[in-house]
C-alpha cells in the first residue's frame, strides 16, 4: 500500500510539474506543449494522402507545360543564345502562345493545396470522434491548431521545393544554361513568397474547419473565397473604382491617376494580388514599381533591371500583409476553438 | 463538501461543490457536489441527457462550469487542465480513431502526446493490447474495426497514460455481454491491483452494479442519491412498506386446500408489524409490513407444517431503486444540444 502510496504522490508530482511546465510558457516556451507529436503525426498523414498527390501532380503539369511554352515564347524577345540577363526567370514569367505564364497558374492553383490540407483540419477529428480523446491528453489545445499548419505548411515546402528543383533542372535543358546566382537567390525568395501565399490559404481552410461542424461545408466555403478572389474581385474592384473615381475616354490626366490609384489600392484587399505583385517583382528585376507610374517619374530613368535586394524591399509590404492575414485567422480560430466545449 | 482547496484530503481524488452547467436556459448539471474516494468504484448512473457526460467534460477541463468549481487529485481543471490530463486517463462517449491508422499506431501517437519514452511505449502498448484482447487485430486499421473493438481499443487508449484516476464515459455501450463482463472484470482488476480511482457511467444499472463500490443517481442534472448500494436500499426501505411474497405448498407438494390457505392468512395478518396481506394469485400471497418480517413468516409456516416453494422480499433489486428514483426525478425529455 504504501509501495502504492508513492507511485502516486510521484505521478502527481510529475502531473505538477508538467504543468509549471506549461505555465512557464510566457518565460521561455514558444511552442505549445504536444505540438511536435502532433505535427509529426499530420505530416506522415499529408504525404500519405491521396488528395495531396493529385493536386501535386497537377500543379506540376501545369507548371512544366506552361515552362516549356514560356521557352518558345521567350525566342521571339532574343537572340537563340539566351544571352540576355536573366534569360532564367522568364521561364517563369512568361506566357506562352496558348498557355499562361508558370506564375499566374501557381496564383490560381496554389492555393487549392492549401485548402486541400487545411480544410478538414478539425472537423475531421470531431465527426471522426477522436477530437475528445485528442483534447484530453495533456496538450495544450493550440498546440492541435499549430502543429497541423506548421505539419501542412512543412508539406508544402518540401513539394514547392522539389517542383521548382525539377523545373530549374528542365530550364536547364531548355536553355542550356545553369541559373546564375542571382537567379537562384530569386528563386528561393519566390519559394519562400509562395509558402507563404499557400500558408494564407491553409490557415484560412483551417479557420473554416474550426467555424463549421462539416468538411464539406468548409471545404465549399474556401472553394468560395478561392474563386471569389481569383475570379471576381478584379471585376468588383473595377466597378467600385469607375463608381467612385470615374474615368471616362476623355478623362483628364488627374482623372485617370485617381481611377489607377484606387484601383491599385482596392486590388491589394486581395491575397491574389499580393502575391502575384510580389511574385512579379521577384521574379522580374525590370518590375521597378509595384504602384501606378506617371511619366514624370520614368522621364530620363535608365532602364536597368532592380539589384535583389532592391526587388525584396519592393516586395516587403507584400509579404508582410500576407503573414499578417494568416496570424488574424490563427486567432481567430484559436479564440473560437479554446473555450469550445469538446463533446464527442 | 466545503474542502474543495487544493490541500484536500489526500484519500478524495474528486470533488466538486456547487458544480452547475447552463446551456443558455437548459440546465445540465445543477448544483453538483459530488465526491469520489481513492481507489474506489464510482458509478454515476442516470438516464440519457441527465448531466452525467456533460460533468464528466467538466471534471477534464473540456467545458468550462457555468458556476462552481471541481477538483482532480487537488488540480483545478479549468485552470490547471494539463495538470488533470495528465493524471486521467478518459474514455469519451462515442470513441473513434483514425481510420487510416492501425490501432496501434493509435495507441503510440496517444503515448507521443504524453510524452511517453518510445521504447516504453512500445512496452505498454503491447502489454495493454494483450489486455483488451486485441493483439491480433492491432496490425489492421482501426476503420476496419467493430463497435466493441473500438471501445476495448479506447481502454488501452486511456491506460497508455498510466493514469491514477480513470474516467469511463457509457464504457459498456455496443459491447457484448461476454465483453462486458471482461471489461468490468478488467476495471475491478484495476482498482484492486494498481489502486485506481475510477469514474463510470452509465444508464445501464444492472450492468455495472456488481463493481460499483459506490453509486450516484443522476437525474436530470441533479443528484438525486448517492451511497453504496446498500444504503440506498435501506434509504429507500424507510420510506416505503417492506413487502414480502410468498408462495406455499403441502408438505405431498400440493396446493393449499381452501381451510389451510385461510389458517395462514389469518396467522400472517396476526403477526405484529403487518398492515397487510393480500392473495394475488392463485397460489401467490403479499404481505406488507413496517419491518422485515421474513424470519417471522418463515416461523409461521414451519408451524403449520407448510413448505415455502417462494419467500423473499418482494423489488427492492437496485433496478427497483433505479425505476423509482428516476419516477421522482423530473421530466426526462431534457436533453442537451
Amino acid at each position: 500500500m504504501s509501495q502504492l502510496e508513492q507511485s502516486l504522490s510521484l505521478r502527481f508530482k510529475k502531473g505538477r510539474t508538467t504543468v509549471e511546465g506549461s505555465g512557464s510558457r510566457s518565460r521561455g516556451r514558444f511552442f505549445a506543449v504536444g505540438i511536435g507529436p502532433v505535427a509529426r503525426k499530420e505530416l506522415a498523414d499529408h504525404l500519405g494522402s491521396l488528395r495531396f498527390g493529385i493536386l501535386l501532380v497537377l500543379i506540376a503539369v501545369a507548371a512544366i507545360a506552361a515552362m516549356y511554352a514560356a521557352s518558345g515564347s521567350i525566342k521571339s524577345y532574343t537572340s537563340a543564345d539566351y544571352s540576355f540577363p536573366f534569360a532564367f526567370l522568364y521561364l517563369f514569367t512568361v506566357s506562352g502562345e496558348n498557355l499562361p505564364s508558370v506564375i499566374s497558374f501557381i496564383v490560381f492553383l496554389a492555393p487549392l493545396l492549401g485548402i486541400a490540407l487545411g480544410f478538414d483540419a478539425l472537423n475531421s477529428e470531431r465527426s471522426q470522434g477522436t477530437l475528445s480523446r485528442l483534447m484530453s491528453q495533456p496538450i495544450h489545445r493550440d498546440a492541435v491548431l499549430h502543429g497541423k499548419f506548421l505539419a501542412g505548411l512543412g508539406v508544402v515546402s518540401l513539394a514547392l521545393a522539389a517542383l521548382l528543383a525539377i523545373a530549374v533542372g528542365i530550364g536547364i535543358v531548355l536553355l542550356g544554361k545553369p541559373p546564375s546566382a542571382e537567379e537562384i537567390g530569386r528563386l528561393i525568395a519566390f519559394l519562400i513568397a509562395t509558402v507563404i501565399y499557400v500558408g494564407f490559404w491553409l490557415a484560412l481552410a483551417q479557420l473554416f474547419s474550426v467555424l463549421f461542424r462539416q468538411a464539406a461545408t468548409s471545404a465549399l466555403a474556401s472553394i468560395a473565397v478561392w474563386l471569389f478572389f481569383v475570379v471576381f474581385a478584379s471585376l468588383i474592384v473595377g466597378l467600385i473604382a469607375d463608381a467612385i473615381a470615374p474615368a471616362g475616354d476623355n478623362a483628364t490626366y488627374a482623372e485617370i491617376y485617381r481611377h489607377e490609384t484606387l484601383v491599385n489600392r482596392l486590388d491589394r484587399i486581395s491575397p491574389v494580388t499580393l502575391y502575384e505583385e510580389a511574385s512579379t517583382a521577384l521574379l522580374n528585376p525590370s518590375v521597378r514599381s509595384l504602384g501606378v507610374l506617371v511619366m514624370s517619374q520614368v522621364d530620363r530613368a535608365i532602364s536597368s533591371p532592380l539589384g535583389f535586394g532592391q526587388s525584396l524591399l519592393l516586395v516587403w509590404p507584400q509579404l508582410i500583409a500576407l503573414v499578417g492575414c494568416v496570424l488574424a485567422f490563427f486567432t481567430i480560430s484559436y479564440v473560437l476553438f479554446m473555450r469550445e466545449e469538446i463533446r464527442a | 463538501m466545503a474542502g474543495s482547496g487544493p490541500d484536500i484530503s489526500p484519500e478524495v481524488v474528486i470533488t466538486t461543490s456547487g458544480l452547475t452547467k447552463r446551456y443558455g436556459k437548459f440546465t445540465a448539471v445543477d448544483r453538483l457536489d459530488l465526491t469520489v474516494n481513492r481507489g474506489e468504484i464510482f458509478g454515476l448512473l442516470g438516464p440519457n441527457g441527465a448531466g452525467k457526460t456533460t460533468t464528466i467534460l467538466m471534471l477534464l477541463g473540456l467545458t468550462e462550469p457555468t458556476a462552481g468549481t471541481a477538483r482532480v487529485a487537488g488540480f483545478d481543471p479549468v485552470r490547471d487542465p494539463l495538470a488533470v490530463k495528465s493524471i486521467v486517463g478518459y474514455l469519451p462517449d462515442n470513441v473513434g480513431f483514425y481510420p487510416h491508422m492501425t490501432g496501434r499506431q493509435n495507441l503510440r501517437y496517444t503515448a507521443a502526446l504524453n510524452r511517453v519514452p518510445p521504447k516504453e511505449a512500445e512496452e505498454r502498448i503491447n502489454a495493454l493490447l494483450e489486455q483488451v484482447g486485441l493483439s491480433e487485430a492491432a496490425d489492421k486499421r482501426a476503420g476496419t474495426y467493430s463497435r466493441g473493438m473500438r471501445q476495448r481499443l479506447a481502454v488501452a487508449d486511456a491506460l497508455v497514460k498510466k493514469p491514477s484516476v480513470l474516467i469511463l464515459d457509457e464504457p459498456t455501450i455496443g459491447i457484448d455481454p461476454e465483453g462486458v463482463k471482461d471489461m468490468l472484470a478488467m476495471l475491478e482488476r484495476l482498482r484492486d491491483e494498481e489502486g485506481m480511482t475510477i469514474l463510470l457511467s452509465s444508464h445501464l444499472l444492472h450492468q455495472v452494479q456488481e463493481i460499483c463500490d459506490r453509486v450516484g443517481i443522476f437525474v436530470g442534472g441533479r443528484l438525486i442519491a448517492c451511497g453504496k448500494v446498500e444504503e440506498l436500499e435501506k434509504q429507500l426501505a424507510q420510506r416505503e412498506d417492506f413487502e414480502t411474497e410468498l408462495s406455499v405448498v403441502t408438505q405431498e407438494g400440493k396446493e393449499l386446500p381452501a381451510a389451510d390457505k385461510d389458517r395462514l392468512l389469518a396467522a400472517l395478518r396476526s403477526l405484529p408489524g403487518v398492515k397487510s396481506v393480500a392473495e394475488e394469485g392463485r397460489n401467490l400471497i403479499a404481505v406488507r409490513s413496517k419491518d422485515d418480517l421474513r424470519a417471522d413468516i418463515g416461523r409461521v409456516l414451519v408451524e403449520q407444517r407448510l413448505v415455502p416453494v417462494l419467500l423473499r422480499r418482494r423489488g427492492l433489486t437496485l433496478d427497483d431503486i433505479y425505476d423509482r428514483y428516476f419516477a421522482e426525478g423530473v421530466s426526462t425529455d431534457r436533453v442537451p444540444a
